[in-house]
């Protein structure tokens, strides 16, 4: 057998570890499961939802109909079926959580690898502005972000992505400097291996498994705050999301006047979804950090 | 099934001189204790027995992960949840492993108390040790407040601290006096037994020699009995009358501690001697020291003797029979093939020792993987006597 | 936010103990935390500066997006914040202004922005910190209980429940609550802090006390789950112990054993943790306050973003990341209080 196929027999047969191990993980598997029903709802969307049924003028429902057999969860202040508005939401908020979470799962990665490999000062100064970051309040910050630039997912996802990098940047330094302190590492620095070949081939392998599990529960935070942003009137008006949902109930009154079929359905949807990917992330840290198996 | 030591073979020793059964403080008795995992379970101890006289000391020694420390603990229960124990711990004549709780709360440390290993650890770091010497006395009702705080500084100076020590935290002392604060923590209660888990280990050689004449002064002085554990033989054999030698979760050699260390009988026994010479000892200097090899891996012990894959006089039969702790000479007993005449290897249904017993080795050479075959060595004690 | 996995434990106080000779190594410890802190508060003085100036190009271009503005207007905005001076003169300016907390006119109230903070900081501090102790008490006995009896059926249930919480949007927690117990049930006030025409120091209290109910309940599920969550992990911690041998050889009773050793112990990290994550209060008081409109700084954040109102936007920045700066700086002083082994 050749050494690559002999890595990948070896690689293969880890995976196969973890899957049963996450397979074991009732809570894990459960929000996996919801991830993929409403992951299928949010890409089938436009099969059973059209575009006219959720713009503003097109839609033939009454003004704020309760539940009823027409609109299982009723209508909003256009007419528009809120489950339409829901599942079409789930694009967005989807959409967002994941690319917001790797943007800053890689920015954290990246400065946590460099921190981590290259030490002293350099490492040092990168951890202070890291700390910096990381106490600073990420609501305001990102806030003062999506207030500065123009209006859109774009703004969105970048101040999302700026602000919640920290913590992966610690786990990711702390993993590095648990990687470079094998002796493996010293073999390939003593064969000549520079820091970009210790870093790209050595540490960032070792490194993946805890980024991923840090990426999943980053989603959850990313979709949390693409919510509150666009709650608070920071997002961009022409896109349906479940945060921008809850505003234009709340603007319509519905708080007030008791439609809660309005409010309820995109507020259960992201909780649902939120803990849906910490479950996920819990089970996937479990898995493939044992020794953080049985911690939070 | 594997086959723990019968009850009377250290309990019924042949020189009941100092052995009156009913005058011991503590007995242990066929004592096994196995940790539940995810892998099954894995035998810690396999069917341990001794026994101390009030006043006497007795030594524990092996290498780390021998079951050493798992025999102190289960003495109090103190073992995790996923221990299972079985035997008896009878300590003043009353079963430690069958009492209720709140009567066990009552023996804990006043009936036995335990200096554990590496004082650094085992004293809370963010109470004043004053404090926590003096908690026992408090729990245990001996003292109110005021008086535990004097008998904490009368227990300190009595260990060579003084008293003002008391209002230290336990990172403010130094190795040995955090061990100081210890057998003063220890000693509160005016125990009748204290278990000393490696009393001495991670402190260097000048602090062991005041540690270790401390304890003795005051075991002396007290008239308590000790249990000392250690993986150094020296040490043992300096401060205990009577010596234990465990391996694998089972007691391997017993003898006066004298002569277990001069001359061990068992091969791991005298392994161990080996490893820790005692200064200015010609004859230790020519023994072969080290063992090649790590203690096995109690999941997948061995057949026959657990320690024959390290042993250097290992026979052939040694992979098939599991030995029992024999009579070994006034007083001692070993848990090895070697130390039998052949009659009483016949006796005990030991196989002969003669290499190339082919038509022998055809039933025997594949034991069983429950461990049926390899022959079950009992002693006929009228034998021994 | 942070995870209520409690990732990114912080650097607990002993490193800053390794110090050169000659300087007390308390001094060095607390010098060396105050200037951390006094280099953080300046990183976001200038971050807040160059965020709302530099990055857009033109802030008030920016910050009137999607308005119609005259001119005028914008000409007065320009010189209202003094954007007509050259850049550094700006930076200058500001920073006088910041050091003698003078953070200019507000454009929607036309009073000095220092003066809205002062007459909104009281509500915001009642509230927030209400909350936070509430939810602390309630996040220390959850997480101990829970990491005490890890995995039993308790500890399930109450972590499932934790992060059923910290799941939810605390603003949507805030409206599902107003619709179901204050318009709908009537049991509560739907907003504010204290009714008209309300007399009495005792009816004041009792008043403001029944419109806090909802905000507070709200700030608490949302933020109790981070404390449980790391007080369980800090007790798991300590669970193996030796210590905690010790003290059930003693003869201690396992809930004393669990009192009087294991949970002082694992509070200390707790703490420092608490205090890191204040982030997430910051957060649930500028939700919270707006949807129940508690006339507090939240709420007076929110109302800048909408107009958008630069100067207040810009100050309650600073203000809300120098008061995190400050908590966590506060948390270092503390830290030595609580744990003889940095005290020395």
């Amino acid at each position: 057998m050749s050494r690559a196929a002999l890595v990948w027999t070896r690689r293969r047969r880890a995976l196969a570890g973890y899957a049963r191990a996450f397979a074991g993980n009732r809570g894990g598997m459960a929000g996996l499961a919801v991830l993929a029903l409403i992951g299928l709802a949010a890409l089938t969307a436009p099969l059973f939802v059209d575009d006219a049924a959720l713009s503003h003028t097109g839609a033939e429902g009454g003004r704020f109909q309760p539940p009823g057999l027409d609109h299982p969860l009723g209508t909003d202040a256009f007419g528009r079926s809120v489950l339409d508005l829901v599942v079409w939401g789930a694009r967005i908020s989807l959409t967002v959580g994941f690319l917001a979470a790797f943007a800053s799962v890689a920015l954290g990665t990246l400065i946590g690898v460099v921190a981590g490999h290259y030490g002293g000062w350099p490492g040092n100064v990168l951890m202070r502005v890291t700390d910096w970051f990381a106490v600073l309040p990420a609501l305001v910050m990102a806030v003062a972000l999506a207030a500065v630039m123009s209006r859109s997912t774009l703004t969105i996802i970048i101040a999302i992505g700026v602000t919640a990098w920290p913590t992966t940047a610690r786990v990711v330094r702390a993993q590095t400097l648990a990687v470079e302190a094998r002796p493996f590492i010293e073999r390939a620095r003593a064969l000549g291996g520079g820091h970009a070949h210790v870093m790209l081939r050595h540490v960032l392998p070792n490194v993946m498994p805890v980024v991923l599990a840090q990426t999943t529960l980053l989603v959850a935070e990313a979709i949390l705050m693409e919510a509150t942003l666009a709650f608070l009137g920071l997002g961009d008006a022409g896109t349906i999301s479940w945060g921008g949902i809850i505003e234009e109930a709340r603007n319509a009154g519905a708080v007030s006047s008791g439609i809660w079929w309005y409010m309820i359905p995109p507020g259960v949807a992201i909780a649902v979804v939120a803990l849906s990917f910490t479950m996920c992330g819990r089970a996937l840290e479990g898995v493939l950090n044992p020794r953080q198996r049985e911690r939070p | 099934m594997k086959q723990s030591t019968p009850a009377g073979a250290t309990g019924e020793r042949p020189a009941p001189a100092t052995a009156d059964a009913g005058g011991r403080y503590l007995e242990v008795d066929d004592l096994s204790v196995s940790y539940r995992t995810a892998g099954g379970e894995i035998p810690a101890v396999r069917g341990v027995s001794f026994g101390l006289e009030p006043g006497r000391k007795l030594g524990v020694a092996g290498e780390s992960g021998c079951g050493k420390s798992t025999v102190a603990l289960a003495l109090l229960r103190l073992l995790p949840r996923s221990a299972r124990t079985s035997g008896s711990v009878l300590l003043d004549g009353e079963d430690v492993l069958a009492m209720r709780w709140g009567r066990l709360r009552a023996v804990r440390w006043s009936g036995a108390s335990i200096v554990f290993q590496g004082a650094m650890h085992a004293l809370n770091p963010v109470q004043r040790v004053g404090g926590q010497i003096a908690e026992p006395l408090l729990v245990h009702g001996r003292a109110d407040p005021a008086q535990a705080r004097g008998q904490a500084a009368e227990l300190l100076e009595q260990v060579g601290l003084p008293a003002w020590r008391a209002r230290s935290y336990p990172h403010e002392l130094s190795g040995g006096q955090r061990q100081r604060a210890m057998i003063a923590m220890a000693l509160a209660c005016r125990p009748q037994l204290i278990v000393a888990d490696e009393p001495t280990t991670a402190l260097d050689v000048m602090i062991q020699a005041q540690i270790l004449r401390l304890i003795d002064e005051l075991v002396a002085g007290l008239d308590i009995s000790m249990l000392m554990i250690s993986h150094d033989l020296s040490v043992l054999a300096e401060t205990c009358d009577r010596l234990a030698v465990m391996y694998a979760g089972r007691i391997v050699e017993e003898g006066p501690a004298e002569e277990v260390f001069a001359a061990a009988r068992h091969p791991y026994g005298a392994a161990l001697s080996a490893a820790f010479p005692r200064v200015g000892d010609p004859a230790s200097r020519r023994a072969p020291r080290g063992l090649p090899g790590d203690p096995p891996d109690p999941a997948e012990l061995p057949s026959g003797c657990a320690f024959h894959p390290r042993c250097p006089e290992a026979q052939e039969r040694c992979s098939r029979v599991d030995p029992l702790l024999w009579p070994a000479g006034a007083d001692r007993s070993a848990a090895c093939v070697r130390v039998l005449t052949p009659e009483q290897e016949r006796a005990a249904g030991v196989p002969p020792a003669d290499e190339g017993g082919g038509a022998d080795r055809g039933h025997t050479a594949e034991p069983d993987p429950d461990g049926a075959a390899p022959a079950q060595a009992r002693p006929h004690p009228q034998e021994w006597s | 936010m942070d995870t209520p996995s409690g990732a990114g434990r912080p650097a607990a106080g002993p490193t800053a103990r390794r110090g050169r000779p000659g300087l007390h190594p308390a001094v060095r410890y607390l010098g060396g935390r105050v200037l951390t802190a006094v280099v953080s508060l300046l990183a976001v003085m200038v971050t807040s500066f160059f965020l709302f100036r530099v990055l857009p190009g033109d802030p008030v271009a920016a910050l009137t997006q999607g308005r119609s503005v005259s001119v005028d207007q914008l000409e007065a905005m320009r010189r209202d914040f003094g954007l007509d001076q050259p850049l550094p003169q700006q930076f200058v300016d500001y920073c006088l202004g910041m050091m003698t907390l003078d953070f200019g006119m507000s454009y929607q109230y036309r009073v000095p922005v220092s003066e809205l903070i002062a007459e909104r900081l009281g509500p915001t501090l009642l509230l927030a910190g209400t909350g936070t102790v509430i939810a602390a008490v309630l996040g220390l006995v959850l997480g101990t209980r829970s990491g005490w009896r890890r995995g039993s059926l308790m500890d399930r249930v109450d972590t499932g429940i934790a992060l059923t919480l910290w799941s939810v949007p605390s603003f949507w927690l805030g409206l599902l609550l107003i619709v179901l117990l204050a318009s709908g049930a009537g049991l509560f006030p739907t907003s504010g802090m204290s009714s008209p025409g309300v007399e009495g120091t005792f009816a004041v209290a009792l008043d403001v006390a029944h419109h806090m109910v909802l905000p507070v309940a709200t700030m608490v599920a949302v933020v109790y789950a981070q404390y449980m969550m790391i007080m369980r992990s800090s007790v798991l911690d300590e669970m193996g112990a030796d210590y905690l041998t010790t003290a059930r050889a003693k003869g201690l009773r396992d809930a004393v054993v669990l009192r009087r050793h294991a949970v002082p112990n694992a509070l200390l990290p707790t703490v420092t943790l608490i205090f890191l994550n204040l982030g997430r209060v910051v957060s649930g008081v500028i939700l919270i306050e707006t949807v129940f409109a508690w006339p507090g700084l939240g709420s007076l954040f929110y109302s800048g973003l909408r107009v958008p109102d630069l100067p207040i936007v810009q100050a309650l920045f600073v203000v809300f990341a120098g008061s995190v700066i400050i908590m966590n700086l506060l948390a270092d002083l503390v830290y030595p209080l609580l744990d003889p082994r940095v005290r020395t």
